[in-house]
């Protein structure tokens, strides 16, 4: 007998790594997106899926099966993405169509503020930390950047698109909420609900999860038109990234363990999940899915050429080091080159220590 | 038999110290000098739903017999105390030649993590300590002076801000001051700003959580200045005011002195306290305006990828610095000590 016990952390980032360290693991199944199974495969504390997948796992679908070296480390369960969340209602007020670049949104917001119709129009997840680094992450791809000079863990941001995708975060934040700074997708959410802000980009599994929320205006959620992802400075990729989220097995557990936590976890992402609710909170990988018009923002995201997250070994301490270093020229006390110099100092120090530079 | 009584008596707690303090100490200054060790790369080709793509990954079997051999990681000494997370010390060289005034050294300094945590983190503690003794001495007097069917219920609120956890406490208070909250309207009214935000503003946060720190811990100096109250000789008192002492003379004369040691006792508790300020920024997600030693330990630790000769170090560097910061007052204590013996 097998008894499954789950921990619905919001902090799950924070103990995956220490919960699969021991022998055997605290954890024997991780909830992982591609950003974060680099710190568990940087560890080496996952293991290879293919003798369970070929055994067990027949009905999963190839797109599902994240390899690294052809070996298959996760199985995916759902498809993310950034992209443009807006109010239809506001925007046939001001006579304009949904802006499918950052430029054109900025116009946008400069009409409904002139117009008097909303005073800070764009939202977003600009909270100092994480928020703030991804979406300089999405703005820099969007502006043709590379985060590192190639084959190596040599960081290169302090560069013309890097102050390109700067000016304009700054530009954005010019017509958001003074407390940009401190808001989060939650906060983010909850500006949308408030009928504050009728332009953003904005995660597809929140803005999916808010059919399903109770007591969120039904005015508001039916005036939401969700779009594809912006571009920027008349770049070509668009200015956001893919996400997968999927299931890990740890590496130090007995191979009966993972047979059955593997079991456990693929019954978990059955098909027979899916019904009239369950379809409509998220851009589902698993068989048997029909996308719903919850999911338009994402599928539109994937075919726009838009890039997935890098997983590289050091990509993570770039983001924290943009996390923590970004927010200084956000408020005004710094130029852009100064702060892109604090990032490539800070990253560079962190990734030292930890072996990725000599 | 003496000796024996006393280490009969003194054992638990030697053993308790050692196991919780000390061996807790050697474990961060151990972690604090050793790092990963270089990591060798790989190029593999990843796949998943959007494609495959060439990327970099960790080789592991490279670096095995590395890791079995030296499993602390690779010792550099002191190199993560002199980086720039830390104390930085080529950076701030830097700073001091290329600036011509102090000011401009200052503003580079306040550009490096460390130096910028401790510039809230003393203002913090300097401003909060005093603040809180003042104030909860301010509350002990009134409290003790009502009758004491109001006691009661004034004791109890004035404890109230304490018995809250200050993460939630924090979290309140975050909401009740947005531009959109109770709290920020009326500022933003009372100010004639309708664009006014505490949070927006470097300024403002500072004195934000300078008011939540006295706030959540002026109810602790309350109860200990209370209850030494509670102990104020009457005859000593009263012969005051036989003298003719005002309230106040008695409060200065009389009050003040008996409870100095306990004010001793407070600051040292609140410097302590203080210094590592955390759940507040955290609380009102102020890392943008305010940081301190406490909360970089936290970032280290909460990124994907921990940084754990980082924490470890800023860990070191906050017990040297409370030690620094309560030396005057354990010299004071010991003096006090050695006059009375």
């Amino acid at each position: 007998m097998v008894e499954v016990k789950s921990n619905l952390t919001a902090d799950h980032q924070k103990i995956n790594l220490a919960g699969m360290q021991g022998t055997p693991a605290e954890y024997t199944a991780a909830i992982v997106a591609n950003s974060s199974i680099v710190a568990l495969i940087n560890e080496d504390v996952i293991r290879p899926l293919d003798d369970l997948v070929a055994k067990h796992g027949a009905d999963l679908k190839k797109n599902q099966l994240i390899t690294v070296d052809g070996k298959v480390m996760a199985v995916a369960f759902m498809a993310n993405a950034q992209h443009l969340v807006a109010r239809s209602d506001i925007l046939e007020q001001i006579g304009v169509e949904a802006p499918t670049t950052y430029e054109e949104m900025l116009a946008a917001a400069k009409m409904i503020r002139e117009q008097g119709i909303l005073e800070n129009p764009i939202s977003g997840s600009y909270k100092a930390g994480w928020n703030l680094a991804q979406e300089f992450n999405n703005m820099y791809i969007g502006h043709g950047g590379e985060f590192f000079k190639p084959g190596t863990a040599e960081v290169s941001v302090n560069n013309e698109a890097g102050v390109a995708a700067l000016e304009m975060m700054k530009a954005l934040s010019e017509y958001m909420n003074p407390d940009f700074l401190t808001h989060d997708s939650n906060a983010a959410g909850a500006e949308w609900k408030a009928g504050n802000a009728a332009l953003m980009n904005m995660w597809g599994s929140r803005a999916g999860a808010w059919n399903a929320e109770d007591g969120f205006p039904q005015d508001i959620l039916d005036a939401t038109m969700l779009g594809g992802p912006l571009t920027v400075g008349g770049g070509e990729t668009p200015a956001t990234t893919l996400w997968w989220d999927g299931w890990t097995v740890a590496k130090n557990i007995s191979d009966e363990d993972a047979e059955a936590t593997f079991i456990a976890m693929k019954n978990g992402i059955s098909p027979a999940i899916l019904d009239e609710t369950t379809s409509k909170e998220a851009v589902w990988l698993i068989d048997g899915y029909e996308p719903t018009p919850a999911a338009a923002g994402v599928f539109a995201t994937a075919a726009s050429g838009a890039v997935p997250y890098p997983m590289l070994p050091y990509q993570g301490l770039l983001h924290t080091a943009l996390g923590a270093e970004l927010s200084d020229f956000m408020q005004g006390k710094e130029s852009a080159e100064q702060a892109l110099t604090d990032v490539e100092a800070a990253y560079t120090a962190a990734a030292k220590e930890s072996g990725f530079l000599k | 038999m003496r000796h024996k009584t006393f280490l009969a008596f003194f054992a638990p707690t030697a053993i308790a110290m050692l196991l919780f303090i000390a061996l807790p100490i050697i474990s961060v200054i151990i972690q604090s000098v050793h790092t990963p060790h270089d990591q060798v790369f790989r190029i593999v080709e990843n796949c998943g739903p959007f494609g495959c793509k060439e990327e970099t990954t960790i080789d592991q079997d490279a670096s095995a017999a590395l890791k079995e051999a030296a499993p602390l990681g690779k010792f550099v000494g002191l190199d993560i105390y002199f980086d720039r997370g830390h104390l930085a010390i080529s950076e701030v060289v830097q700073a001091w030649r290329e600036s011509a005034t102090f000011g401009e050294f200052r503003k580079k300094l306040g550009n490096l993590p460390f130096y910028r945590a401790m510039a809230f983190t003393l203002t913090y503690t300097f401003t909060v300590t005093p603040m809180l003794i003042i104030l909860g001495f301010a509350i002990a007097i009134g409290a003790n002076s009502l009758n004491k069917y109001l006691k009661g219920f004034v004791i109890f609120f004035s404890l109230l801000p304490m018995i809250v956890t200050p993460l939630i406490g924090s979290l309140i208070l975050f909401w009740m001051i947005d531009s959109r909250g109770i709290i920020g309207t009326f500022i933003q009214w009372a100010a004639g700003d309708p664009d006014l935000s505490l949070k927006a503003s470097t300024g403002l946060t500072w004195v934000m959580l300078i008011v939540y720190g006295i706030w959540s811990s002026a109810p602790f100096a309350f109860v200990v200045f209370y209850a030494g109250l509670q102990t104020l000789p009457s005859e000593t008192l009263e012969a005051a005011r036989i003298d003719g002492a005002s309230r106040w003379q008695q409060i200065k004369y009389v009050t003040i002195p008996h409870l100095m040691p306990l004010v001793t006792f407070v600051a040292l508790i609140q410097i302590m306290d203080n210094f590592r300020v955390f759940e507040p920024i955290v609380g009102f997600n102020a890392e943008a305006h305010a940081t301190s030693l406490s909360w970089i330990i936290f970032n280290d630790l909460s990124g994907e990828t921990q940084l754990l000769a980082s924490a470890a170090t800023t860990s070191v560097l906050t017990i040297i610095c409370v030690a620094i910061l309560l030396s005057p007052v354990l010299v004071r204590t010991w003096r006090d000590f050695n006059q009375k013996a």
